[in-house]
């Protein structure tokens, strides 16, 4: 009995109640995860979620799938270790800031970097839900929590530069309150041959309620974010604003004040450098880049750890266990 | 012509500095020693700082090699004859040589640099004060007539001098009637690109080798071929037959073999060991950093794969979170610890047997892995062999621990065909309704691998409710479920081989109990004891944990318990705890194996 893309949402759901508090904005990340998978054509025999420890870690037991519940940080290498095993797997790592960045910074870095055939989903909600609201290395400088009662002193990470900066090959942000755009992203990491690199705006309603609501309030959206498509202009605030580049150096322009649409920048995914400069758009005053910020080609771990297998095979014939046993210098004592 | 006289044993120590090939030499008189059907035992003693400066006692590399036509456990104690290539090597060594033993030396290595490096009056060369009765001394210009055998290449003073070593293997080879055969066919493989460097090593080797003919009044040795049981042999190091084991166990299994390691001293030979031998379908994978390699490892073992790590001391203590996480999938794995000098990173390049504790007890929560010991370079492969087969058929993460004498230490093996290998069967998932934790008579549950159509489920590191594996906070399901893992474990002792004695009768005054490579010197030490008429047994156990069940038995059988370890007293604690009986512990913490000597001392205060 195999499975197929005649599947729907329902068909993901395992039988578990969800466990997340009302509210939270993990719910709807498991709903558009749901919805697009039918259209994914995996099998769900095929299909693995291996998460770490956290809120959002939770979620492989709520898919009807084969799935890991694994140890704080360490999904990466779990999802590694698999997809080694076995590369026809569609695998997906489910984490968070604090268990993909903090704990687990390591094996996340290397992942990226090795560019498995894996999708990283990180669930950032900027602060530790499940042991009760910590501050996390991607929450704000001088935010109070339980922690930092006077404020915290940590340097927040910026997810996607330090994606790119360990040589990930797809990098895209996310939220949880626009599903058409999370399932469009879901849908391309999927797609990409590599390491896929997903940051999620996740609100956690308990603990950091709010940490995104500039980029999710229907008032100020317009003019806070800007919704990156391949080949199209860096538009934003209804069309009247756009981005241009003046030489490294990213502008924001008034259309209206005589910039043409022709100057603005053009999203090109495939450009390394300007990915950076994307990813650099992380402070109040510029609008914060949602979609595909980079894609790019590289080989597959799996694929060239196999191709090494098989052309050992081909150099050297396969194995021969007694040979290899008896090595080359063997006596014989009658 | 030199007196041949024959011997049937001897112990040889080359020493130099760590620059100067002295392991290469060894292991090439190691091989060369193995084809001409002498047994042998070999102690590689590397300097415990990778970059010590040069000439200093510090930066000694020894090898030394026992071998003989009878029967050879250790790597020998006391040395026959000692190679010194310059004064540190010479100052380490010499308290050690036995008094009538030969000693050869590099005069060169002697000047007032290497005196002052040794650490010695740089005008007093120590070598003067010897006296002759003591020891008979050959001081040879050793670089001075390389250089002149390599005279004509082109090469350097520096590259000249590198090929020392083979002229002194040369030279041991002629006064142990070795062939050179096997070393001229090493070295073309080994410098087939570098004609020069070919040239110069051969011509080292050969110029030592007819040396000897010059020195005045040495005596030449004859070792007559070992009085082996018939059978094929080869020569063996620890790491290397562990490697072998667990591609045999892929094979024996079915199952793709799928190593994760981090590198660490003295572990990482069995990565590289591995990695030449992707065309046995082996993935490698050189982990970040020693967690991952077994997360890693569980994520293959999720995948199918025989999954195996290796590590040492403090690689195994970052493992430990993970372990816990592999007890509760219930997956099968081997997590194999070359032990070192502990704690921290201790001594890296020295042995020890101080993590059986780790090994046993090194985890949060009631986290019980079976563990077992290899006890000699060849039964590494057997070892791991048995450490697959545990986890395998049992769904269980398996500790295998050997220790850095084994890991580098050579012997000949007599290895086994392939056909004569234990059988590992797969406890694969069948039939529908598939339920991750419902166990088999034994307790063992089956593994269902992603994949496999109408098998979906879902594991993890939060207790498992029995049957189902969903998650499950119960207080009653949790003491059920621990008591189960236990119970789980405590079974995989119907698995052993009957437990049986070393040699010895099943009741006396003594019984030597030990546990990996300790093995080699306690047999030596058993032998002695009995051939003076002692009462004395010995046992070595490969499983710690589960013990043998026949374990009780043979101690309430004994007066007395003699426990040799490398360690401040681990297994002989919880021998004490477990069983009745006058258990003693014998325990040396010097990075060094045992002698012999040692322990046949502790057993005649017992016996
Ligand atoms: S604590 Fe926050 S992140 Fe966690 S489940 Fe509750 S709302 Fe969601």
């Amino acid at each position: 009995m195999s499975t197929n893309n005649t599947l729907t949402a329902k068909d993901f759901s395992s039988d578990q109640d969800v466990r997340w508090c009302p509210g939270c904005g993990d719910y709807s990340i498991l709903k558009q995860m749901q919805t697009v998978l039918p259209e994914l054509g995996v099998a769900r025999e095929n299909l693995v979620f291996i998460s770490g420890i956290g809120c959002s870690s939770r979620f492989p037991y709520y898919m009807n799938s084969y799935g890991m519940h694994s140890i704080h940080g360490r999904a990466p290498s779990i999802a590694s270790g698999l997809k080694a095993a076995n590369p026809n797997l569609s695998v997906w790592v489910v984490t968070g800031d604090g268990d993909g960045l903090s704990i687990g910074g390591n094996q996340l870095i290397h992942l990226l970097r090795r560019n498995f055939d894996i999708n990283v989903l990180l669930f950032n909600n900027e602060i530790y839900g499940l042991t009760k609201g910590q501050y996390s290395p991607t929450s704000q400088l001088g935010i109070h929590t339980k922690s930092s009662p006077l404020g915290s002193i940590d340097h927040p990470f910026n997810p996607l530069a330090l994606a790119l900066g360990a040589e990930a090959t797809f990098v895209a942000r996310s939220m949880d309150r626009d599903p058409i755009h999370m399932r469009d992203i879901l849908k391309k990491a999927h797609e990409h041959k590599g390491t896929s690199f997903v940051e999620i705006y996740q609100n956690c309603n308990v603990f950091n309620d709010g940490a995104f609501e500039k980029f999710t309030d229907k008032k100020q959206k317009a003019s806070t974010t800007l919704n990156l498509q391949a080949g199209e202009p860096l538009l934003f605030d209804n069309g009247e604003m756009g981005v241009r580049l003046n030489g490294f150096q990213p502008e924001l322009v008034k259309l209206e004040e005589g910039y043409s649409i022709n100057e603005l920048w053009i999203h090109d995914p495939t450009d390394t450098t300007k990915a950076h400069l994307l990813s650099r758009m992380f402070g109040d005053d510029v609008p914060r880049p949602f979609g595909v910020l980079y894609e790019g080609k590289r080989f597959t771990y799996e694929k060239a750890m196999q191709d090494q297998v098989d052309a050992s095979i081909k150099a050297k014939g396969l194995g021969d266990l007694d040979e290899l046993i008896k090595g080359k210098n063997s006596w014989v004592v009658e | 012509m030199a007196a041949t006289t024959e011997l049937q044993k001897v112990t040889i120590h080359f020493a130099g500095d760590s620059g100067d090939g002295i392991q290469l030499a060894g292991s090439q008189f190691t091989n060369t020693t193995a084809l001409q059907g002498n047994n042998l035992s070999t102690f590689p003693d590397f300097p415990a700082e990778i970059r010590a400066p040069t000439g200093t006692v510090a930066g000694v590399s020894g090898f030394q090699i026992h071998f003989g036509s009878v029967e050879i456990n250790t790597p020998g104690a006391e040395p026959d004859v000692l190679v010194a290539m310059n004064a540190a090597a010479f100052v380490k060594n010499i308290k050690n040589l036995r008094i009538g033993g030969t000693l050869i030396i590099d005069e060169s290595g002697f000047d007032k640099r290497n005196l002052r490096l040794a650490k010695l009056d740089e005008n007093k060369n120590p070598l003067d004060d010897l006296d002759p009765n003591d020891y008979q001394v050959h001081r040879i210009e050793i670089t001075k007539l390389n250089r002149e055998a390599v005279d004509g290449l082109t090469l350097s003073n520096k590259e000249k001098d590198q090929s020392r070593n083979l002229f002194v293997l040369g030279l041991v080879y002629w006064l142990y009637h070795r062939e050179m055969e096997t070393t001229l066919t090493f070295l073309q493989q080994k410098f087939r690109s570098n004609e020069t460097i070919l040239e110069a090593n051969t011509r080292a080797l050969k110029a030592g080798f007819h040396f000897g003919e010059t020195i005045e009044a040495a005596k030449r040795y004859t070792v007559s071929k070992a009085d082996l049981a018939p059978g094929t042999y080869r020569n063996i190091v620890g790491n290397e037959a562990l490697g072998l084991g667990l591609i045999a166990a892929g094979k024996q299994s079915g199952l793709d073999l799928f190593f994760a390691g981090y590198p660490i001293t003295p572990a990482s030979d069995i990565l590289h060991f591995l990695s030449r031998h992707k065309n046995f379908g082996v993935k490698t994978f050189q982990a970040e950093d020693e967690i991952a390699a077994i997360t890693a490892a569980i994520g293959a073992s999720f995948g199918g794969s025989l999954a195996i790590t290796a590590t040492s001391g403090p690689g195994m203590a970052l493992k430990g979170e993970a372990l816990g996480l592999a007890v509760m999938l219930e997956t099968p794995m081997v997590i194999v610890n070359v032990q070192r000098g502990g704690p921290s990173t201790g001594l890296p390049t020295k042995t020890e047997q101080a993590d059986l504790f780790q090994a046993l007890y090194g985890r949060n929560g009631e986290a019980p892995i079976p563990v077992i010991a290899a006890m000699s370079p060849s039964d590494c492969f057997d070892a791991a062999i048995e450490a697959c087969k545990i986890a395998v058929e049992r769904m269980t993460p398996v500790i295998l621990l050997s220790d850095g004498f084994l890991a580098n230490g050579a012997a000949p093996w007599k290895f086994p065909k392939s056909a004569s290998l234990p059988t590992i069967t797969v406890h694969k998932a069948t039939g529908d309704n598939y339920q991750p934790y419902a166990r088999n008579e034994n307790l063992t549950r089956q593994w269902a691998i992603p994949g496999e159509a109408g098998k979906e489920h879902r594991v993890g590191g939060l207790e498992k409710e029995d049957i189902t594996g969903n998650v499950s906070y119960s207080a009653s399901n949790h003491e059920k479920m621990v008591k189960i893992r236990a119970a789980k474990v405590e079974n995989i002792s119907d698995m052993y081989a009957p437990l049986e004695l070393i040699q010895g009768d099943t009741t006396g005054k003594v019984l030597v109990v030990g546990w990996g490579s300790t093995y080699g010197a306690s047999k030596v030490a058993v032998r002695w004891a009995r051939e003076e008429g002692l009462s004395v047994s010995q046992l070595h156990l490969r499983h710690l944990f589960p013990f043998d069940k026949e374990l009780g038995d043979y101690l309430s059988n004994f007066e007395n318990i003699v426990v040799p370890e490398l360690n401040n007293g681990q297994l002989v604690k919880i021998l004490k705890q477990e069983f009745e009986g006058n258990i003693h512990g014998l325990n040396k913490i010097q990075g060094l194996p045992f002698k012999a000597k040692e322990i046949f001392e502790e057993i005649r205060k017992h016996a």
